[in-house]
């Protein structure tokens, strides 16, 4: 399950609309092992793509130190789907390096009903999980 | 001396866990190919026949070998060699 603030469930949808229709991304950087997501970092997409998104290799090289320096590490990578609903393309499965990480997909496809939704992804196996949105 | 050689998350099941290894060579081409001879099976994550995986970020010091001279880089004592997945994905 993943457990994340309201805020930062709003930054990230928010995030999502200012690109759209290209794709967002970005990290929330948490205290290594806590599995608290807190520290919100938008990225930039690279790609400038509606269809795929990459970290600027310097910016993600810049921001991995960061967290190593802080002890941190990405408990949540998120990116939003413009045009599709909000689960792992064959894409996002096979990219996906971070096996400890919450992967979590907004979908702005259809602006009365945004999806925010969790996933798992180790080894190529996807498991979506619950959602748990606390305070505010 | 050595050149350190950070690993990411997803590839320390080579390294037995370690976030950073030792490994020599004068070039990244030729660091490589000593990180395979101390941690077998790592290379094919790092390389295939046409360079650098288009997937995976090496970094020398602070910057992008894709900047410098890829798998030709030269690399020397004290240098660090950071290597990251790139975080990449897409709805299609």
């Amino acid at each position: 399950m993943l457990t994340i603030s309201r805020e930062l469930v709003d930054k990230i949808i928010a995030h999502a609309w200012a690109d759209h229709p290209d794709e967002a991304c970005g990290v929330i950087a948490g205290p290594a092992g806590s599995d608290r997501p807190e520290r919100f970092i938008p990225m930039e997409n690279a790609e400038r793509s509606p269809t795929f998104y990459r970290f600027d290799s310097m910016e993600q090289f810049r921001v991995w130190r960061e967290m190593d320096d802080r002890d941190e590490e990405p408990v949540v990578v998120y990116h939003s789907h413009t045009a599709t609903e909000a689960y792992p393309s064959r894409t996002d499965v096979s990219y996906a390096s971070e096996p400890g990480a919450h992967y979590v997909l907004v979908s702005t496809a259809d602006p009365d009903n945004v999806q925010f939704r969790s996933f798992r992804i180790v080894d190529g196996v996807i498991t979506e999980e619950d959602v748990r949105i606390v305070g505010g | 001396m050595a050149i350190e050689v950070r690993i990411p998350t997803i590839l320390r099941t080579y390294t037995d866990g370690a976030k950073s290894v030792n490994a020599d060579g004068a070039t990244l081409s030729a660091l490589i190919g000593d990180l395979e001879a101390r941690h077998p099976g790592i290379k094919a994550r790092l390389v295939d026949e046409s360079g650098l995986r288009r997937f995976v970020n090496v970094y020398l010091n602070d910057e992008d070998v894709r900047f410098l001279g890829g798998l030709d880089t030269p690399v020397s004592d004290g240098d660090t060699v950071t290597v990251l997945p790139a975080v990449a994905g897409g709805g299609r």
